[in-house]
């Protein structure tokens, strides 16, 4: 009597998605593999917020210390990747946020609001840094 | 998955419900989705706040930063933006691991990790903010 659903099969004989190496690269695909790559990214970067914080309240040798570390080269690569990392994850977030309320789901929305995401999150990065590294003249 | 076998057959008198609740868990339902988006609406501005306190910092001294997250209204937007940070981040892995770890133990032993760093890493944050704070 329980013949309702679930045809039994292996593991590894059940329907799979679409395989990368048989699916044409595009856009959407991206941007939504780079939402959850930059959110992971991001993860890792709360680690240098939350040493920023202890620092800052450990003392000034602690902060200084926290300062050379992210004005190091590695630091600043990192910093740059963070950055942008969190201004894709933040534009393409509001991007998910649009969908949510059901908004921009035809395949032309879907294109222009995510390249409208990446060249904000580019150019936001690019304004961020230029302000950091002329010293805020600018 | 879709139910390839067809409608099922109301055989005896149990609801749909009373049928589908011996079939596995459904886990917390939407409550994971909900809590993700309302922590990311919360994320946006506060996300805006913290890239201009950054940049503050970047420019000043540590007298100056600390002197800065000593105003109240800058250590409660930090508090708010850390608690926020840290849930939304334990909720977003917690779907790359479903996702990618299949291992029951390993998946077992990853989420509470990940729960527990999150928890960790938010309850010392804050702890940082409020002794900068009530300095």
């Amino acid at each position: 009597m329980d013949n309702i659903a679930t045809p039994v099969l292996k593991r590894n004989e059940r329907p799979m998605s679409p395989h990368m190496g048989i699916y044409r690269w595009q856009l959407t695909m991206t941007l939504s593999i780079l939402h959850r790559a930059t959110g992971v990214a991001l993860s890792v970067g709360t680690i240098l917020l939350c040493a920023l914080l202890i620092a800052l309240a450990a003392g000034a040798e602690s902060y200084d210390s926290v300062r050379a570390l992210c004005m190091s080269p590695v630091g600043l690569v990192l910093l740059v990747g963070w950055t942008w990392s969190l201004f894709f994850h933040l534009c393409n977030g509001i991007r998910h946020l649009v969908w949510d309320i059901g908004w921009g789901f035809e395949i032309p929305r879907a294109y222009a609001t995510g390249w409208t995401v990446v060249a904000a999150s580019l150019a936001l990065t690019v304004l961020i840094w230029a302000f950091v590294l002329t010293g805020g003249a600018a | 998955m879709s139910t390839s076998g067809g409608i099922p057959k109301h055989s005896d008198l149990k609801t749909p419900l009373k049928r589908v609740r011996g079939w596995g868990s459904s886990r917390s339902g939407t409550h994971h989705f909900v809590v993700q988006r309302v922590t990311a609406v919360a994320l946006i501005p506060l996300t805006i706040w913290f890239v201009w306190f950054v940049l503050v910092l970047v420019h000043s001294d540590y007298a100056n930063a600390r002197a800065m997250l000593h105003q109240p209204i800058q250590a409660l937007l930090m508090i708010v933006f850390v608690g926020a940070t840290f849930w939304h981040t334990q909720l977003g892995l917690q779907v790359v691991i479903e996702d990618y770890v299949h291992a029951t133990w390993l998946e077992i032993a990853a989420q509470l990790l990940v729960k527990f760093l999150c928890v960790i890493g938010a309850v010392a944050s804050i702890l940082a903010v409020i002794q900068v704070a009530l300095a």
